[in-house]
């Protein structure tokens, strides 16, 4: 009883899980390829870049779910748009001209903060409420679920052939931009729903440690995406778990259970973990 | 229909790469595309594929939905966790795309291409397990079954064996066979010279065009070398259209 008690009795923590398990449905296929295209830190950049348009919303419409919604996707998708731009028809990389689009975004978001003089609680914006979803946030989260699992199974296709060869789809075709954009979108989407569960600074987490995870144990890319997903949910479990019994806010602690389990990974896992690496002094005869 | 470059110059940052090259490629062509290092052979390739724009010139007669491209093995993310059969696979974009399911007549179209490149029992392995003849190996099987008219091959056989040359060799002469054209970069002029019946002999500008034993002859590989020089930050505006 103790593993679901909190579960039956408070439908707060109902809430939080649900809600949880949506933005990890969604969020975490993404995060395996983010992780597999080397985009794990390009993530973080992009979660930067979210922050000034929620922030700016805050400021206008105060604590409203479609206006930070909003805000935080127009800011996004913005960034997106004009990286993406730059990176196929220049010869910057990607990483570096959305590290240029995102600090633009951060350090107008700042400037507009302070130009206010309004001394914010962005607390909420920072590190999330999972605690306290209500029914238009949940309707929220799980919508933004669904459109990225579809979206995602729409692109699967052409994201795994840019991944393992950019120059198979042409760049010049629709599939090679739609792919190139539909994926970052989806990153945007993901950390838009990722934010209200736990704040800009920490939905990366729950897209890049269950992939990061899963690498460990499995080898091929479909068993990939399940194991990570199913590594997302019990983190999501440990850490409201933890987070009731011992009184911790909920955010961190379901990236720091998600954290956990990267760990024991990196340590225990069968596909490069390091005690196999370690102590298997045996190898094949062909 | 034939493949004409008409007076092609394509450039990076203003410097040409190709430079005024005219050639026309007949359907059911083996041309070798020969030359130099930065000569331009990879990238009049990367033209034909339809993977960097014309400066001046045209290319003729070419669809880009009618091109096989296999990139140097350098373009390819071999960490990637797919298997031989998944990447085998993706040769099919081109006629299932985003949600078409994977048939059985194009399950067996995958099982022969890997048999014809002799990778059986090869289906299931990860790619980043592969050495790098069995990558070349992979890739020749998704040319296959791209099953395009028009094959372009960017340095196949770079670091590659013996035996894997002689046996992919043989999937190049069956495409040629059944009158493919295809267009192949090449540094090894012994092979060209066995294999290929034409060749373009480029050093940016084009040295010679033809038949390949009239092609490569001492005195055009060693003009090719010397015209090769190294790209030059004060060249002056080329005239050569102007006027």
């Amino acid at each position: 009883m103790l593993f679901i008690e909190p579960f039956t009795e408070y439908t707060f923590m109902q809430r939080a899980l649900v809600g949880s398990l949506a933005v990890c449905l969604g969020a975490v296929p993404v995060g395996v390829f983010m992780t597999l295209r080397r985009m794990s830190l390009t993530g973080d950049a992009m979660a930067h870049a979210i922050l000034p348009g929620a922030a700016i919303a805050y400021l206008l419409t105060g604590v409203s779910l479609i206006g930070m919604t909003v805000g935080g996707l127009t800011a996004g998708l913005l960034v997106v748009a004009l990286s993406g731009w730059v990176s196929r028809s220049t010869h910057l990389e990607e990483d570096t001209s959305l590290a240029g689009f995102y600090l633009i975004s951060l350090a107008l978001g700042v400037l507009i903060l302070s130009l206010r003089h309004s001394n914010l609680d962005l607390f909420h914006v920072l590190f999330g409420n999972i605690l306290a979803l209500d029914n238009a946030a949940l309707l929220l989260l799980a919508s933004i679920c669904s459109i990225s699992l579809i979206l995602f199974a729409l692109l699967y296709r052409p994201l795994v052939i840019e991944c393992v060869d950019p120059l198979f789809l042409r760049r010049s075709s629709i599939a090679s931009a739609l792919s190139h954009y539909g994926f970052l979108a989806l990153m945007v989407i993901n950390l838009v729903a990722g934010f209200h569960a736990l704040g800009t600074l920490l939905a990366i987490g729950i897209m890049v440690l269950p992939a990061a995870a899963a690498r460990f144990w499995v080898r091929t890319l479909d068993h990939t995406l399940v194991l990570s997903v199913l590594f997302s949910f019990t983190g999501c479990y440990v850490g409201l778990m933890t987070s009731y019994y011992f009184d911790l806010p909920a955010g961190p602690a379901i990236v720091l259970s998600l954290g956990f389990l990267y760990i024991i990974s990196l340590l225990l896992g069968v596909e490069g973990g390091y005690v196999k690496w370690a102590t298997s002094k045996r190898h094949l005869e062909a | 229909m034939s493949i004409e470059l008409n007076n092609l110059t394509l450039v990076y940052e203003q410097h040409p790469a190709v430079h005024h090259v005219t050639a026309t490629i007949e359907v059911g062509d083996l041309l070798a595309v020969v030359g130099p290092n930065g000569a331009g052979k990879s990238t009049l390739l990367n033209a034909l594929a339809g993977l960097m724009s014309v400066e001046q010139g045209c290319i003729k007669g070419l669809n880009p939905n009618e091109v096989a491209y296999l990139p140097q093995q350098t373009q390819i993310d071999r960490s990637f966790p797919l298997t031989v059969a998944e990447l085998v696979a993706t040769g099919l974009w081109q006629s299932i795309g985003f949600q078409q399911s994977i048939g059985r007549e194009q399950h067996t179209q995958c099982e022969d291409a890997i048999g014809a490149v002799g990778l059986q029992g090869f289906e299931n392995r990860m790619i980043n397990t592969l050495s790098g003849g069995q990558i070349q190996r992979v890739l020749f099987a998704r040319v296959l079954l791209q099953n395009r008219p028009i094959i372009l091959l960017d340095e196949p056989f770079n670091a590659i064996d013996a035996k894997t040359i002689a046996d992919l060799t043989r999937v190049i002469q069956s495409w040629h066979q059944y009158k493919r054209t295809i267009v192949m970069v090449s540094h090894d002029l012994e092979y060209v010279r066995q294999h290929c019946q034409k060749t373009l002999l480029i050093a940016r500008e084009r040295i010679g065009f033809g038949k390949t034993l009239e092609v490569l002859t001492t005195e055009n590989i060693k003009r090719a070398q010397r015209m090769c020089e190294a790209f030059d930050e004060s060249a002056n505006w080329c005239m050569k259209d102007v006027a």
